[in-house]
């Protein structure tokens, strides 16, 4: 084991080196492309003993990636939001294969406006796809998600692709302190890859073939839908089993200050480091606050979000994501995760959006909402986070662009 | 030209890969020319479809081939294509599957998806020098849709999208896109047309396309008989019709130059071609259209005319002699 400081961008590619992955099929795109300059420095270099090849898309790469899958290699890829969501087809047709591969997701917030900081309205556009994910916070743990990764998707009673998402920017391009576990260690947690069946000239396949009628359709679909139920059961083994080996331990979700919390805010991936640094100053206040991390984000853990969420004074879900149209996409899932008899007020907040920082203040107002919230009850609507000086930052720019009039036409 | 491995009838193995009784349509060109195909490619491949009507070769749960399958979607079966063999490579490498287990790895794509959506995927891979084989079935349309216009639909064709209406009496206004040249472009390691009407000249092609290294690059005509509105019996007969009028050449590209495989020694009257399909009915009936006509038949003079004039080595009478 050593220590390094490593970008998320560069623990991902370490986390691919360590899984001895066979094949990695990459297309470049910001904040992700630094995770392929790395595999590639060492696929040239002999470091890591696989293929590389950089291909004419991501529909491209995502194809490659799944039939190299099919033919039973042990596969990494990464993208980002245009990129992710340019080979979406395949996100769907290649968790259909049940093949078990991870894809490695730097959020970015999507086009239009074009834009290159994180928001995570490209990873969940996947979320109904047959792809498993787990979404990441720190650097450290975007290393450990891709080994454990591996081990939930080629878990038997899985066999289903997963992505690893981390933040672009505030994560990608965040150098931390990482434990960089020895090759000897990750070969005892994740051995190498057996597949249970590949294309061979002993072995003749037929993989992706058509079904015609609804009957041999929704049996394919279950069964999808029930091995990524099972995840949560493997997930919580292998996390186990890594906490074992490594001596860090990961849950489906993440409670921070949970215990005696009365009002819980639920956050995500990177700015969960910012939430938790406002739970530790409201809870100086003498607030009985805490924080959920949703980690496990397909397979849903219903149960255990129940289970952590019921029963207190109110809930506020904050979603770094905007389903136009209807508000937090986290939030809508949450609520349905919710049992009638125990759910708590729910309140819904949209922020971070295209990496669009928090400040203190929202989460003294977030506070005061949720006070509110206990006695008025939840809402569906979402509270929009933007400040004043926001609104003024985008008029200055537009009365600049007018030439010195004011930001509004004449 | 001179054929070196199937000289003769006899010369076609009787083994078949490809199972009867399949979901296809009765006299499908693209099927026959795909087992011919397969009898020369022998047992050990694996197909990687893109959305076509071969695609419905496969359904839940069987398949015709002895071989392997994948579907994967109407864009992308070259990159397919590229995940398999890459993954064949490595394993074999790393010694986690024997050699002996390795396969050829072959795309089989329509018309449609070959020339539009599948393009970039297609160009891509012979750009990287994949070792694989490509086969395009050619129908001229989207003929799993219905038949409707694509951009290898000729030049007076009717189909569902380009339908013969009083203002649009020719039905399809586009030229044929050349997707020869288009592939040509790239340099593939072995190019050529075949039909299935000339199964020896499609075997020894893919004889010959085994000792290149590389992409290796096939487009097959293929008489898709609801769509062209031939009988299912006279598939053969069409695509054969096809190639004596010279609108289907058969060539190949042999150090960087077109060689012409089969070159009539009668060139037949294009009309003789178009006159049995009901996709060019509206051109003699009810009254003939003489423009488009003498327009398709001109099309084919100066295809072989300038065939005629390219360098030594191109050109159809040097073929002959060879």
């Amino acid at each position: 084991m050593t220590r390094e400081l490593l970008t998320g961008n560069a623990a991902a590619a370490w986390g691919a080196r360590l899984a001895e992955v066979d094949y990695l099929p990459v297309y470049p795109i910001t904040p992700q492309t630094e995770v392929i300059e790395t595999l590639a420095q060492w696929t040239a270099s002999g470091a890591m003993k696989a293929r590389l090849v950089t291909m004419d898309s991501e529909h491209s790469m995502l194809t490659a990636a799944g039939a190299a899958a099919a033919t039973g290699a042990r596969v990494f890829t990464a993208s980002s939001s245009q990129g992710l969501v340019y080979g979406f087809e395949m996100l769907y047709t290649i968790a259909g294969w049940r093949v078990p591969l991870v894809l490695l997701n730097v959020s970015r917030a999507l086009s239009a406006p074009i834009t290159l900081e994180p928001d995570h309205n490209d990873i969940l556009a996947a979320r109904d796809s047959g792809f498993l994910q787990i979404h990441a916070e720190s650097c450290q743990e975007v290393l450990d998600c891709v080994l454990m990764a591996y081990r939930l998707a080629e878990h038997p009673d899985v066999h289903l692709p997963v992505m690893v998402n981390l933040d672009g920017f505030y994560l990608s391009f965040t150098r931390e302190p990482v434990e960089l576990p020895a090759l000897e260690e990750v070969r005892a947690f994740l051995p190498e890859y057996r597949p249970l069946h590949g294309f061979s000239a002993s072995h003749g396949m037929a993989q992706g073939v058509a079904v015609l009628g609804g009957a041999g359709y929704s049996f394919f679909k279950y069964q999808m839908h029930r091995a990524a139920e099972a995840a949560l059961t493997a997930h919580d083994a292998i996390a186990g089993e890594f906490c074992r080996h490594f001596g860090r331990c990961y849950g489906a979700v993440e409670g921070f200050r949970l215990d005696d919390a009365e009002w819980v805010i639920v956050m995500s991936n990177s700015f969960s480091t910012v939430g938790k640094a406002e739970v530790t100053r409201l809870r100086a206040r003498g607030e009985k606050v805490g924080l959920l991390r949703l980690r496990l984000i397909r397979p849903f853990p219903n149960q255990e979000i129940e289970w952590l969420l019921g029963n207190r004074r109110a809930v506020a879900v904050i979603d770094q994501n905007i389903s136009i149209g209807k508000g937090g996409i986290l939030f809508t899932e949450i609520a349905s995760a919710l049992r009638r008899r125990t759910a708590p007020p729910l309140l819904s907040f949209i922020g971070g959006l295209g990496g669009r920082r928090f400040r203190s203040e929202e989460f003294d107002a977030i506070l005061t909402a949720l006070h509110a919230a206990a006695d008025e009850g939840g809402s569906a609507e979402p509270t929009l986070l933007y400040s004043e000086s926001e609104y003024q930052q985008v008029m200055e720019m537009l009365r600049i662009a007018h030439g010195g009039t004011d930001g509004s036409r004449a | 030209m001179r054929r070196e491995v199937y000289k003769g009838i006899k010369d076609i193995p009787r083994q078949e890969y490809l199972a009867g009784g399949t979901g296809l349509c009765g006299g499908c060109g693209g099927l026959l020319a795909l087992r011919l195909l397969h009898k020369a490619l022998g047992p050990n491949v694996v197909f990687v479809n893109a959305a076509g009507c071969l695609t419905l070769l496969a359904v839940f749960p069987f398949t015709p081939f002895h071989s392997s399958w994948l579907y994967t979607a109407m864009a992308s079966a070259p990159a397919g294509a590229q995940g398999i063999r890459d993954a064949l490579d490595m394993l074999i490498a790393k010694g986690r599957l024997s050699a002996a287990d390795d396969l050829k790895v072959v795309v089989v794509t329509g018309d449609g998806a070959a020339n539009g959506i599948g393009l970039q995927a297609t160009l891509a891979a012979i750009h990287r020098r994949l070792e694989f084989y490509y086969f395009c079935y050619d129908n001229e349309a989207f003929a799993n849709t219905g038949f409707q216009f694509s951009p290898a639909s000729p030049f007076g064709s009717q189909t569902g999208t380009t339908p013969v209406t009083p203002s649009t009496p020719g039905g399809t206004a586009l030229h044929k896109q050349d997707l020869f040249k288009l592939w040509h472009a790239q340099a593939p390691a072995f190019l050529a047309t075949v039909s299935p009407a000339y199964p020896l000249d499609l075997m020894d092609k893919v004889a010959r396309a085994g000792r290149a290294t590389g992409p290796k690059m096939f487009i097959s005509l293929a008489a898709c008989p609801p769509g062209w509105g031939v009988e299912p019996s006279d598939t053969v007969e069409v695509a054969k019709l096809a190639v004596e009028t010279g609108v289907w050449p058969l060539k190949e590209v042999q150090d960087g130059h077109v060689v012409h495989t089969v070159i009539p020694t009668h060139f037949r009257p294009v009309e003789d071609y178009l006159q049995g399909q009901a996709r060019y009915r509206h051109l003699f009936e009810p009254v003939r259209q003489e423009d488009i006509l003498s327009q398709l038949q001109h099309d084919v003079d100066r295809y072989w005319a300038e065939a005629e004039a390219a360098p030594a080595g191109a050109s159809p009478r040097a073929a002959a002699q060879a």
